[in-house]
């Protein structure tokens, strides 16, 4: 098995302003000290980090990284820089939301090397940002992206989410033209999951709560093929699950994790696949500032681990699995392993192959864990 | 040996009537075990035994009492089962008897138990003395229990041990009551050897280790034997009495003595309970009266839920049954559940029991389907089968009529419940007997009712009916002939001969019914839509469909979430593997015993 020639790094800024009612992700509000600790910690992490392959994308992630002073930002994208050999077209991302940034924040991302920007947007609609607990209006992000163009960003993914509580095609339609009418580059459109241990989970997923004004999997589906066909129709591409972009503006870093690719998490609770290995750093505020390099759930991948992430992963990409590539990267015939499921899932309709490449049919996407788990 | 200090008794008592803990409390009191040594119930060794609070197996115990009149008693306490299920093998252990306690609950009164194992003890010729426990209760009235005793059973009662078994108040009366009231046993040492066997088990160093009760004659070491039934002949390698829970070799037993031998006998079927022993070379005139090969009364079929566990599945059937010659198992294949056996049992506890100790003394994961009893079909060239799996049943045209097994059943019910429980029986295709007045408060009614509708839950629903006030036993009646069919049920259109069962015409729609709409819960939503229906030959007389399912998919799976969601999809597709495939559908394991949980109420 043949480990990646290049890496990823994510770095994790685990702050909100307030955790939204949706939101199971390690993050929660914290003070100006915290942020400042953490920041020194994350510092020494990347300071006991040792990597001599070329980095070809760096993503900040949150909760909300831009809650943070810009000025921390720039300090641990210069220790990056500092610790790793970063391609010079390598692609930069940072998440930010509507009402945590400004004009300075633009200006020192963008010196920092920032090159991409995501934006939790979630709605266009002010009722349903309220439900969802944003902190934000939509004039507020309408702010937000003119504020980055203004700063020269020409790369931003537009974050939205779909199947919300008493959500119809007009509400989500509404939302998806706000957004085109922007002409970003890369849409990312989330169909709502509800997790346990959220106020959502609470209020929703139970039958006698108000589990009944969920759209039903029907109308889910329906505002899927909407959303999917909307984009398509404003020239943007289909290329993962819940992913849209124009062409060539495809995250890079995000399909690093589809493909494969290793990558160095940074931060509390990020996630590692490293030459095999897959860890993440503890989840605990005080053990991580105390020890920054306390990894946990250590999990070396087999062979056979390695070749079923390869499908139930690659699959989620609508390009697919490459036969040529599966095979440059075990030596094995990909047919060889799992022919069998293949044709069965072929002829169920859930896959198609053309061109030596195996992927889901649109049949296929809406049972996307059922093909996944014949891989597992 | 003095026969005239032996006491081989037995304790009766209707369930839950504390005659496990009375029994405890004997064998505590006799010292032949420290009480450190006591385990609440020492007589039931099987783990499952002490769980379910039932006596499975009868066993014995020997201690020895020293009584008031200064002499030393040897006791032989002879353990028996307390279910209708081992009817059989507890009037073999009343045979080996010379007496019995009867345990009544100073609360409850006579139940229907009580009163068949006092029938049964009576015709074995046993001198029966009352015993009156629980009156440690505040809602206890021991006098209005011994009233009771004498009115419906018709022995004295006035004198009788008024104890609680659970607290030991009167165990002294009682130990005493035994040596007074037991007899003493009769029998000639010096006549050709006749014992019966009254239980057997298995040992894997001794070989089978049977369980018997000397009438006539001794037996040692050495001794040619013969069972006279089976017809097997072996010679003797060792005998001895019952310690608690464990067995005590000695030099010979004699007429009187209970005791055990062993003889290199490979299997149980050769040692069957009821059989007499006799000497090989001076064998005894006649075999002792009521022996009856055991009959299983219910038959399904029992599927290792990974088709490669069979050969375990197998070994598994052949360790129990060397313990448990009442188990019949024979191979058998179901298109749907592939290679396992079609075993029979004397009832459906006792198939409860043996399906639990497959699973849980065995690691094995089964799949066990619809209960069936054994019909009588009469067919048109005028040969007749015992049907035991419903898909063996021939093709209507060739069908002259069928019979089904009718068993006669007394319930025991208070008056406020003797409605909703005749409804019951009339709902079961009971015929009603009679129905007589024990006293002002408690009728006994007779029925008589077909097996089959008994078997599946019929216990429960008496119970639920009468709020635990009713109490039931039946005895074989025989055969008679019944309006019978065969319902299938297709999944996907496809026939699923586990899910098939013989039922009465009357009832076929409802069941055919309930029967779909259980198999919409249990089936889970797959990528198409599912018919469920049931039919009688090409006619679908019900319909369910199980609707299709319109999305699974994670719409996210970022770097932090790999693991995660890759645990997830290792538990679908895990959850899939104890699924059956029958065609393209997915069918969960107890999707194949609904059938038994029509009838909930």
């Amino acid at each position: 098995m043949k480990h990646s020639e290049k890496t990823g790094l994510y770095v994790h800024i685990p702050f909100c302003l307030r955790k939204c009612a949706y939101c199971d992700f390690l993050s929660f509000p914290a003070d100006a000290d915290t942020h400042k600790n953490y920041v020194n910690a994350l510092c020494k992490q990347i300071d006991a980090t040792d990597d001599p392959r070329p980095v070809a994308s760096v993503y900040i992630g949150g909760g909300t990284p831009s809650v943070i002073g810009p000025e921390w930002i720039d300090k641990i994208l210069c220790k990056l820089k500092d610790r790793f050999d970063i391609s010079g077209d390598a692609e930069i991302t940072i998440e930010v939301n509507p009402g945590t940034v400004g004009p300075e924040h633009f200006k020192i991302y963008r010196e920092a090397g920032i090159n991409r920007l995501s934006i939790g947007l979630q709605s266009a609609n002010e009722d349903e940002l309220k439900l969802l607990g944003r902190i934000h209006t939509y004039a507020d992000f309408l702010k937000t992206f003119h504020g980055a163009r203004d700063a020269g960003f020409d790369n931003i993914s537009v974050d939205l989410m779909t199947a919300l509580p008493g959500q119809d095609a007009s509400e989500l339609m509404h939302s998806l033209s706000c957004v085109c009418d922007l002409y970003p580059e890369h849409v990312s459109a989330y169909s709502l999951i509800l997790e346990e241990g959220t106020p959502f989970y609470e209020r929703y997923a139970d039958p006698g709560t108000d589990a009944d004004i969920l759209p039903d999997e029907e109308t889910e589906r329906q505002l899927y093929y909407l959303t999917r066909d909307y984009l398509a129709d404003r020239g943007y591409v289909h290329y993962e699950i819940s992913n849209f972009a124009k062409p060539g503006y495809e995250s890079r870093h995000n399909s690093s994790y589809w493909t494969g690719q290793d990558y160095l998490g940074f931060g509390l609770g990020a996630a590692s696949l490293n030459r095999g290995v897959r860890y993440r750093m503890t989840r605990d505020l005080a053990v991580y500032l105390a020890d920054p390099d306390h990894r946990e759930e250590i999990t070396v991948l087999s062979e056979r681990d390695a070749m079923s992430e390869c499908m139930f992963l690659g699959l989620r990409m609508m390009r697919g699995v490459s036969e040529r590539d599966f095979y440059d990267m075990f030596g094995t015939e990909l047919t060889d392993i799992y022919g069998e499921e293949i044709d069965r899932l072929i002829a169920q309709g859930l896959l198609d192959k053309a061109d030596g490449k195996l992927f889901l049919t649109e049949k296929g996407t809406d049972f996307g864990n059922y093909v996944f788990s014949r891989f597992v | 040996m003095d026969r005239s200090k032996i006491r081989n008794f037995c304790i009766i008592a209707h369930i839950d009537h504390g005659k496990s803990t009375l029994a405890d409390r004997i064998i505590e009191s006799t010292g032949l075990l420290t009480s450190r040594e006591m385990q609440a119930q020492v007589l039931d060794n099987m783990d499952l035994e002490r769980e379910r609070g039932i006596t499975i197996k009868s066993q014995a115990v020997r201690t020895v009492y020293k009584a008031k009149d200064g002499e030393e008693y040897i006791f032989n306490l002879i353990d028996t089962p307390g279910h209708v299920d081992f009817n059989y093998e507890v009037s073999r252990s009343l045979a080996a008897c010379d007496g019995a306690i009867l345990v009544v609950d100073a609360a409850q009164g006579i139940e229907a138990q009580t009163l068949a194992n006092v029938y049964l003890a009576l015709d074995h010729d046993l001198d029966v003395f009352p015993v009156i426990n629980k009156i440690d209760l505040p809602s206890a009235e021991p006098d209005r229990v011994a009233n009771e005793i004498e009115d419906v059973i018709g022995i004295e009662a006035q004198d009788a041990p008024r104890i609680s078994a659970k607290v030991g108040i009167g165990i002294e009366e009682v130990l005493e009551a035994i040596v007074e009231k037991i007899p003493a046993p009769k029998g000639d040492p010096d006549a050709p050897l006749k014992a019966l066997i009254f239980d057997s088990i298995y040992d894997s160093y001794k070989g089978v280790i049977v369980f018997c009760r000397l009438m006539d004659g001794r037996v040692s070491r050495g001794t040619p034997i013969k069972m006279m039934a089976t017809g097997a002949v072996c010679e003797v390698v060792e005998v001895g009495t019952f310690g608690a829970g464990q067995f005590i070799p000695c030099d010979e037993l004699s007429a009187g003595m209970v005791g055990y031998l062993t003889a290199s006998i490979k299997n149980v079927r050769d040692t069957a309970v009821g059989d007499t022993v006799t000497n090989a070379e001076n064998p005894c005139k006649e075999a002792l009266p009521g022996y009856k090969k055991v009959q299983s009364m219910v038959f399904c079929g029992v599927y290792p839920a990974d088709g490669a566990k069979y050969p375990d599945l197998r070994d598994a059937l052949e360790k129990l049954q060397l313990n448990d010659a009442s188990l019949n198992y024979e191979p058998e294949t179901s298109v749907a559940l592939g290679f396992g056996f079609r075993c029979g049992f004397l009832g459906l506890l006792h198939l409860e029991v043996v399906q639990e100790r497959l699973e849980r003394e065995y690691n094995l994961d089964l799949v066990t389907t619809a209960p069936s009893v054994v019909y009588k079909v009469h067919k048109t060239d005028g040969t007749v089968i015992d049907l035991t799996n419903p898909t063996n049943l021939p093709d209507p045209s060739e069908i002259e009529y069928m019979e089904e097994p009718v068993v006669s059943a007394e319930i025991m019910v208070t008056k406020d419940f003797v409605g909703p429980i005749m409804e019951l029986c009339q709902e079961r295709r009971g015929r009603y007997i009679s129905m007589e007045y024990m006293e002002e408060t408690r009728a006994l009614l007779k029925y008589e009712l077909p097996l089959n509708e008994i078997i599946y839950d019929f216990f429960d629903a008496l119970k639920s009916r009468s709020r635990g006030y009713a109490s039931f036993d039946y005895d074989m009646k025989g055969y008679e002939k019944s309006d019978l069919v065969k319902l299938d049920i297709l999944i996907n259109h496809e026939e699923v001969d586990a899910l098939s069962f013989i039922v009465h015409a009357a009832s076929a729609y409802e069941r055919g019914r309930k029967m779909c709409e259980k198999l919409k819960e249990e089936i889970p939503r797959h990528l198409f839509e599912i018919p469920i229906q049931a039919a009688i030959g090409s006619k679908i007389i019900a319909r369910e469909t199980v609707k299709a399912v319109r999305k699974d998919v994670l719409a996210k799976c970022y770097g932090g979430d790999i693991t995660r969601k890759k645990k997830l999809l290792e538990k679908q597709k895990e959850g899939k593997k104890r699924m059956r495939q029958i065609g393209n559908v997915e069918i969960p394991q107890k999707a194949f015993m609904s059938v038994l949980k029509l009838d909930e109420t």
